[in-house]
């Protein structure tokens, strides 16, 4: 059940280390049930950072990170994704010593709810094709596809995506930006990292645009050509 | 009697059936090495000291308990799977994300402690196990004799290492460990207990060390320094094998056997050295091992 303000997610003064490397200092922001919210920035800013630190990937984190109305600062991950937040990393995270199916089969049900095997297979056909390949023998599309399509099964209800639309073929970047639309269609809450703010207005209700491990903007898709010049300048594009 | 190459068919095939016994505790015991291995990234010198340890078990659960052969086969893997589950959860867990030269450290001192306090209270000398009633006596089968017992070791240890293939290979549960090997903060994000896993799996790896201790019991008596002697030829065959391979270190188990009695008949002297030559000679040609994966 979402938060008095409404939010489904809902991190507060986030920081988070590597080691010694301080990364995020103090991240706010909200993600509301159903929405698609976009990080933006430049490498480095700490977005691949904010994403696994919900995730609990992230060795130390302090503040607060509120799912369903429930602290996950100090969980572990596997708790996490037992709350039912499904993580998909940019490098994919596709098994060598797995073959499609394994991979596709991997991440066991939280919840109920998750998409079925053939509603996977309908929205990414060529996995069906290469059930019994090595993981890692796809294309970098089909291992998009897969990473992807593996945790909506899981049942979990936000989704966080990172940089899904990285090195692909734009004829493949249509596929996911029409994938991101149908989930939303289904219900999903997804929160997107980006580097690709054209692809990411496809798709995203909200976005934040963070810089040096901090929110510094945050406007809706509706003020998007408004925003066009600061965006610019943020991003240095 | 045929002789062949100057040789007795029955020497040979004698030697051979010795070879295939030594092979199948090589596989059984590099075959939890491998496991081990594979999920803790640890090399795990207490394996040698631990399948001392189940052969004990045995001996106990007999001598204390009145408990027989068959009993000790189940308990004794138990037993020591426990025990194992204590050191990694008390031990090992701390030494996560460290160099291998640290769990190696930590094994061989463990190893070293399981096998000095054993040795002060039972001497160096064997205690004699008897083989179980139901599988005394032998078969003839023409060419040469074949104790019973010789080959139940044979057949079991077969039966196990295919079935832990199976398990790892083919299941589900094999498909969290490999990839557990392969990203376990990944696999933990998806909701997976990794380090509740990494736990059982050395628990199983030493239970198989405690399986072979037990099935090596009627064989070859239980010593304090049985494993000690055992564990460094075991480590040649995971390195031929490649290291954290499970098929590798099955088949390279029961091969390396045989190879070692067909030296045993052909060139005595070179029996207990064939294995370290044969290492040798892969790794100059074969870094990763037979069947191992190039990192």
């Amino acid at each position: 059940m979402p938060e008095a303000n409404g939010a489904l997610l809902h991190v507060d003064g986030l920081q988070a280390w590597y080691g010694e490397s301080h990364i995020l200092h103090g991240v706010d922001f909200d993600v509301r049930p159903g929405e698609v919210v976009t990080l933006l920035g430049r490498n480095g800013a700490g977005k691949t950072t904010t994403l696994k630190s919900i995730m609990g990937i992230v060795g130390k984190r302090q503040g607060s990170i509120r799912f369903e109305d429930k602290e996950t600062i100090r969980a572990n991950s596997d708790r996490i994704a037992k709350m039912g937040i499904a993580f998909c990393p940019e490098e994919r995270g596709i098994f060598a010593s797995l073959d499609v199916k394994e991979n596709l089969l991997l991440p066991p049900q939280v919840k109920s709810g998750g998409l079925s095997l053939d509603q996977i297979f309908e929205l990414f056909p060529n996995l069906k094709e290469r059930l019994t390949s090595q993981g890692t023998k796809l294309s970098g599309g089909e291992q998009q596809m897969l990473a992807i399509g593996r945790i909506l099964r899981t049942g979990a209800r936000l989704l966080l995506l990172d940089e899904p639309t990285e090195g692909l073929a734009p004829v493949i970047i249509q596929q996911i930006g029409k994938t991101i639309a149908r989930l939303k269609d289904e219900g999903f809450t997804i929160l997107l990292v980006e580097q690709n703010f054209r692809f990411a207005s496809t798709v995203a209700d909200r976005y934040y645009v963070m810089e040096h491990g901090k929110i510094i903007d945050t406007f809706a898709n509706s003020e998007l050509q408004a925003n066009m010049g600061k965006l610019h300048q943020y991003l240095g594009v | 009697m045929i002789p062949l190459l100057g040789i007795s068919t029955q020497a040979l095939f004698g030697q051979l059936l010795l070879g295939l016994i030594n092979g199948a505790f090589y596989a059984l015991l590099s075959l939890g090495l491998a496991v081990i291995f594979g999920m803790l990234n640890i090399i795990n010198f207490a394996h040698g000291a631990l399948y001392m340890v189940g052969a004990f078990c045995a001996y106990f659960l007999l001598n204390l308990l009145g408990l027989n052969y068959w009993f000790a086969l189940i308990i004794s893997p138990l037993v020591v799977g426990a025990l194992g589950m204590i050191i990694e959860r008390t031990m090992l867990q701390r030494l996560a994300g460290l160099d291998h030269l640290y769990g190696l450290l930590l094994t061989f001192g463990l190893a070293l402690i399981i096998q000095g306090v054993f040795q002060n209270y039972f001497g160096s000398s064997g205690l004699p196990y008897a083989i179980p009633r139901e599988l005394a006596g032998g078969t003839n089968l023409g060419f040469m004799f074949l104790p019973n017992y010789r080959s139940w070791v044979i057949i079991f240890s077969l039966i196990v290492c295919l079935a832990t293939w199976f398990m790892i290979e083919k299941t589900r549960l094999g498909a969290y460990l490999r990839a557990a090997t392969e990203n376990p903060a990944l696999v933990r994000a998806f909701g997976i207990n990794v380090p509740r896993m990494v736990t059982l799996t050395y628990g199983f790896g030493v239970a198989l060390a405690a399986l072979a201790g037990v099935l090596a019991a009627p064989i070859n008596q239980v010593r304090p320094l049985m494993g000690a002697d055992f564990i460094i030829v075991v480590f040649a065959v995971v390195v031929i094998g490649g290291m954290g391979s499970i098929l590798g270190s099955i088949v390279t188990g029961f091969l390396l056997g045989l190879i070692e009695g067909l030296t045993k008949v052909f060139y005595p002297e070179a029996s207990n050295t064939v294995v370290f030559v044969i290492m040798a000679i892969v790794l100059l040609v074969k870094p990763a091992g037979l069947f191992g994966r190039t990192a």
